[in-house]
């Protein structure tokens, strides 16, 4: 787990208008993202990319003061970085998502998590796709 | 051409118990990005949204992008307090609005 680069940022930035706009306001920067919390499993090497299990587990006590209420998924080897946002309240009882994504090669996945108390998580990982599943 | 979609919810729970719940819609999911065999583009159709209500309260929502799989597929978890019915409503780029609903009870 790196810390949210400059061009990480930016990326992120391709789809993730609503965090951002949080970031704006100054309630915490990327470099503040913490690691290590949000965890994800996207099969390290998936043979299509058509269809990538995806699971998301954030640790949060997710009580109506402190709970994951957004997760952005982002990838950088799709023509569309974003992949999907998630939106999550306090009766979701555990942060965990899971679903099934496209990829279109191998390149970083992105799992940014924010919470309602204005922090951010986030986890990126190598997923190696032997046959992309975005093209035609 | 969208089919029933399916889900799967316990039918009962013990108060505070937090439950797991899986849906799947049958839906192609075309990105917009594939080309028919003439060269033409073929135009997006995905669904965009997909919305999860608790006695009409919003309680889980996904907002789609093309790199969701064909027939979307969400597991997530609730927590209940009290006995009510879920509703699920995916939405389509076309503006379909798929809806199916599910009841538990809480004892």
């Amino acid at each position: 787990m790196n810390a949210l680069t400059r061009r990480g940022a930016l990326l992120l930035g391709a789809g993730l208008s609503l965090t951002l706009v949080d970031l704006d306001e100054g309630a915490a920067t990327p470099a503040e993202a913490e690691a290590e919390i949000a965890k994800f499993t996207g099969g390290k090497a998936a043979e299509s990319g058509k269809i990538v299990p995806l699971d998301i587990k954030v640790e949060s006590p997710m009580t109506a003061a402190d709970y994951v209420s957004d997760i952005r998924v982002v990838g950088d080897a799709n023509p569309n970085p974003g992949i999907v946002t998630f939106h999550l309240t306090p009766m979701a009882g555990r942060a965990e998502v899971a679903t099934r994504i496209r990829l279109g090669g191998t390149g970083t996945l992105t799992v940014l998590a924010k919470t309602s108390t204005g922090k951010f998580y986030a986890e990126r990982k190598m997923v190696k796709v032997t046959v992309g599943g975005c093209g035609g | 051409m969208a089919d029933k979609p399916r889900l799967r919810v316990p039918s009962e729970a013990k108060k505070g118990e937090i439950i797991q719940i899986k849906t799947l819609m049958s839906h192609p999911m075309e990105t917009g990005f594939r080309k028919d065999e003439a060269g033409k583009p073929i135009p997006r159709e995905i669904i965009n949204k997909f919305v999860c209500t608790f006695n009409s309260r919003e309680v889980f929502r996904a907002d789609l992008e093309p790199a969701i799989s064909a027939n979307p597929y969400f597991e997530f978890t609730l927590k209940v307090e009290e006995s009510g019915t879920f509703a699920f409503a995916w939405v389509d780029d076309n503006g379909t609005v798929t809806t199916a609903e599910q009841s538990i009870a809480v004892s």
